[in-house]
């Protein structure tokens, strides 16, 4: 069972309202960088450094803007990096109160199944190949859908608008080829 | 201390609300987009809307530091990245928050849609300089109209940002009402049930 739009529009709108008004606007896809960051950091230590006004890395994207992605990378318990933690055990939280995903969702969803099929490996490889995409793209554009999309709209942050609009022409024409069937 | 319960508390408020009103699944993402169901789409359209009347007039109430607001860069590669983005979000039906959320609460092709996506990310780190070479990360951190207290320049600079932000999410409000459940085909929206 899903909320009713209203209601749920709502209470979206005032976490995002209540993120900007304690602390800053929602984001998510630069935490994948981080992580990226703090395993690589664990297999070559040589990656990130402590320099005397900050950190920086032998890696050009994380020393960009005088090493604010490096210095997470050294700190993980920071405030966006706890945040997207926090996020997970949000969504299990309300999965464990109502039970969210049925046991014939967990490997294949249903709208996939209805048009695909029910073979896993084929499912898993394009949910493999779309993050691929996914966070390459957040990372190009500079956001995701959290960042750029809600929190840019709602601050008529012009970005958010050209992000929108690169990312609903092809999610729409994307989702109308391959899902014909509505599952 | 504060800030890292800040964190959990709005971290954790956020995944809750994502999974309730459906953005965790893949199904309600699919027929959003395919436009078989709105219903999603109308609660994002909402959101944007309360969040951004909420924003402006608690700035122009002075309940809102302006200093909070973080405008990120307008850049041809935002748009490029849009395009990618969504042809993945399409195809596997997650977004980064979305999918690291679907894999918290136990879908196991999320899994795959995260290790994809920390390759992805991966991928970008070491191609940063191309990208930076062509000049296609170079841009403004636009506003649509001046925000008071603001450093953030103007697409529109005759425009009272605040004002503009309120009457834009109000515009969203309004759409969020209007738009159809389904566009194609006239048949009920697909879908399980909707409290």
């Amino acid at each position: 069972m899903v909320m009713n739009w209203k209601y749920g529009g709502l209470a979206l709108g005032l976490v995002f309202f209540l993120a900007v008004l304690l602390v800053k606007p929602i984001g998510v896809s630069t935490q994948f960088v981080i992580l990226d960051g703090i395993l690589w950091d664990m297999q070559n230590p040589d990656i990130v450094t402590q320099t005397d006004e900050g950190y920086t890395s032998t890696n050009a994207y994380l020393a960009k803007s005088g090493g604010k992605y490096a210095k997470s990378v050294a700190n993980p318990i920071n405030y966006s990096f706890v945040f997207v933690g926090a996020m997970m055990l949000g969504a299990l939280i309300s999965t464990i109160l109502r039970n969210s995903v049925p046991k014939g969702e967990r490997m294949v969803p249903s709208i996939w199944r209805a048009n695909y099929g029910g073979n896993v490996l084929k499912r898993w490889l394009v949910a493999f190949a779309g993050g691929f995409i996914v966070l390459y793209g957040a990372r190009l554009a500079g956001g995701c859908t959290s960042g750029h999309m809600m929190s840019g709209m709602s601050q008529t942050a012009v970005s958010g608008y050209v992000f929108a609009l690169g990312a609903f022409i092809s999610a729409f024409t994307t989702a109308l080829i391959m899902f014909k069937q509505e599952g | 201390m504060l800030t890292i319960t800040l964190a959990i508390v709005i971290g954790a408020a956020f995944g809750f609300v994502l999974d309730r009103i459906g953005a965790t699944n893949p199904n309600w993402i699919g027929r959003m987009l395919n436009l078989t169901n709105l219903h999603l789409m109308k609660t994002i359209l909402l959101a944007i809307g309360v969040a951004s009347v909420l924003t402006f007039g608690g700035q122009m109430l002075g309940l809102v530091d302006v200093g909070h607001m973080s405008v990120k860069t307008a850049y041809v590669g935002v748009f490029i990245g849009g395009l990618m983005l969504g042809l993945g979000w399409a195809a596997s039906g997650f977004c980064p928050g979305t999918g690291l959320c679907a894999a918290a609460v136990g879908r196991i092709d999320a899994l795959f849609f995260v290790a994809g996506g920390l390759l992805g990310a991966a991928a970008y780190m070491l191609s940063y300089p191309v990208w930076k070479g062509l000049g296609l990360l170079e841009g403004q951190a636009w506003t649509l109209g001046t925000v008071p207290g603001a450093d953030y320049p103007a697409a529109f600079p005759t425009l009272p940002g605040d004002l503009a932000g309120i009457a834009i999410g109000a515009a969203f409000i309004v759409i969020a009402f209007i738009l159809p459940r389904r566009f194609s085909r006239k048949r009920a929206p697909a879908g399980e049930a909707i409290e």
